[in-house]
């Protein structure tokens, strides 16, 4: 393999800056350096009028009003004030919160904090498309109950909830619904008032902006919601996010917004394309592959694969001075703990840690998924060579039977 | 994370992949770890019957680039050992020559465990 060629399959990681989009930054940091809250001078006009602008094409994107926008540092912050900021704010209506086992972890380590503080919480299951029961989630619901919170696309699989259905069932029981939709928004349309939802989470970093800033939505009118600030000093966002504006980042996110709902189709279908022929290579010419959750409703980037008894971070290692790319094998991490993601889809922890996640982005070129298709094939194989597990299912030993050594 | 120079020599290029006759008697198996932690390592000694000289050692290894580089290293330093030689090497000394970081000595534990259980196979074999 080249040592030259470098091909990024990591985009729900995070995606590279569009280079309009830096060109669009690049006057706020030094030749409009104001503070967009010093409302007395042109330096604080014009970092104003940058923000406001901004502010205008992100709520465009979503279709929101520009107030409905709190700038923030990003979706875990969003996550964070959306959910601590409506259980501080309704804690007399109640303290029940009902979240989903495949959330990302900025809205499960929240939801742990808050039951510390006296938060009942109850996390819904998925099934083997990872998708949650709308029964499950209506039978869920109590007097207690103030938030229900479900992530509009996952980051592991792409899987995408059932929203509209969400929001009817919690626009029936009069109860807040969140989303923490950083995966989905700039990718595919993503509109939460017509879907009933109150508050939602999102990032630019996610959607060719840059790093570092973020914004929730949080609905004005019919109900008008409030949460409590998480960061107090100065009331800035409309008393909800304290703080100096980010203003070349969120300059940045608007422009980032901006392109996305003018190249957002496009884009999808190109990479669906691409998606669907490296999932479509990869299953048919390598045995014991198989794809992670639904492939009906899912973003059209993203595709999470197993490649049964081969271990995916070695498996990585096979391309990694070429190709970025994910792993649900979370080996590198001191807890050796598998993804839990694909856990909930209710994988063994032996296919868990087997599976490898690609995810497409604007720059990946039809190229990149040849030479991608080629090197997983390479290396699945050198893997299974090299694997004790492979050789012992070839010749048919049934290995629920085999009695190891668990360390 | 980056890994070390001769952690990717042997992932690249693993010694003594390959699997020994089971059911002889001069062959020793150690089947260690599981799939589910993500690691499984079977590594194989032929010793010879007179000098109780290990004169053949294969892996396989299901795991990360680490584990498999630590039963590839373990495989060469068997070749040639007595059984009381082999039974003495550390997971250390594995630690060591491959620059392991912290979160990876488990894989060197789990070869030493494999050496371990290798030779006890033969040892109850030709008890």
């Amino acid at each position: 393999m080249s040592k030259e060629r470098l091909i990024y399959l990591d985009n729900n990681a995070t995606t590279p800056t569009d280079p309009r989009v830096v060109e669009t930054m690049l006057p706020f940091f030094h030749e409009i350096p104001g503070n967009a809250a010093s409302r007395n001078h042109p330096f604080g006009w014009s970092a104003a009028e940058g923000v406001d602008y901004a502010r205008d094409q992100i709520a465009d994107l979503i279709q929101v009003d520009n107030k409905e926008i709190i700038f923030t540092s990003g979706a875990t912050e969003s996550n964070n004030l959306a959910i601590k900021g409506v259980f501080e704010m309704y804690g007399r209506k109640g303290n029940h919160i009902i979240t989903v086992t495949t959330e990302h972890k900025a809205v499960l380590d929240t939801c742990q904090n808050l039951e510390r503080r006296g938060a009942e919480v109850t996390y819904l299951n998925v099934n083997e498309h990872g998708l949650i029961n709308l029964e499950e989630l209506e039978a869920a619901i109590t007097d207690k109950t103030i938030l229900v919170s479900v992530m509009w696309a996952n980051n592991e699989t792409g899987v995408i909830q059932p929203m509209k259905e969400i929001g009817e069932i919690c626009n029936k029981h009069g109860v807040l619904f969140m989303s923490d939709a950083t995966q989905a928004v700039g990718k595919i349309p993503v509109h939460p008032k017509e879907l009933g939802i109150h508050l939602m989470s999102f990032t630019a970093h996610k959607m060719y902006g840059p790093k570092g800033v973020g914004a929730l939505f949080v609905n004005r009118k019919n109900p008008r919601v409030k949460v409590t600030a998480q960061i107090d000093g100065g009331g800035h966002e409309r008393g909800m996010r304290s703080g100096t504006l980010n203003v070349p980042g969120i300059v940045g996110f608007g422009k980032a917004a901006e392109l996305a709902k003018k190249e957002m189709a496009a884009d999808a279908e190109r990479l669906s394309k691409l998606r669907d022929k490296l999932e479509k290579a990869l299953c048919e010419t390598l045995e014991e592959t198989k794809v992670n959750g639904t492939t009906e409703y899912r973003m059209p980037h993203v595709t999470n694969i197993s490649f049964k008894h081969v271990e995916g971070e070695g498996l990585m290692m096979t391309f990694n001075q070429n190709i970025a790319v994910s792993s649900g094998s979370a080996c590198t991490s001191a807890s050796l703990e598998p993804s839990y993601v694909l856990v909930a889809h209710g994988l063994g922890d032996d296919e868990v840690h087997s599976s490898i996640r690609f995810s497409l982005g604007r720059f990946t070129t039809e190229e990149d998924i040849d030479f991608t298709i080629e090197a997983l094939q390479k290396g699945v194989n050198h893997m299974r060579d090299l694997s004790p597990i492979w050789e012992m299912f070839k010749e048919g030993v049934d290995l629920n039977t085999v009695e190891w050594s668990e360390h | 994370m980056a890994y070390s120079e001769k952690v990717i020599e042997h992932f690249k290029h693993p010694k003594n992949v390959g699997t020994l006759d089971k059911s002889s008697k001069s062959v020793g198996t150690g089947l260690v770890g599981a799939p589910e932690c993500g690691d499984v390592m079977r590594l194989q000694i032929e010793v010879d019957e007179e000098s109780k000289v290990i004169k053949d050692a294969k892996f396989k290894t299901f795991g990360c680039g680490s584990a498999i580089a630590s039963s590839s290293l373990a495989t060469e330093w068997l070749k040639g050992k007595t059984l009381d030689e082999a039974q003495a090497i550390d997971n250390m000394d594995i630690v060591e020559e491959l620059a392991l970081p912290p979160v990876k000595i488990h894989c060197s534990v789990l070869a030493e465990d494999a050496i371990k259980s290798a030779i006890e196979d033969y040892k109850s074999k030709n008890a």
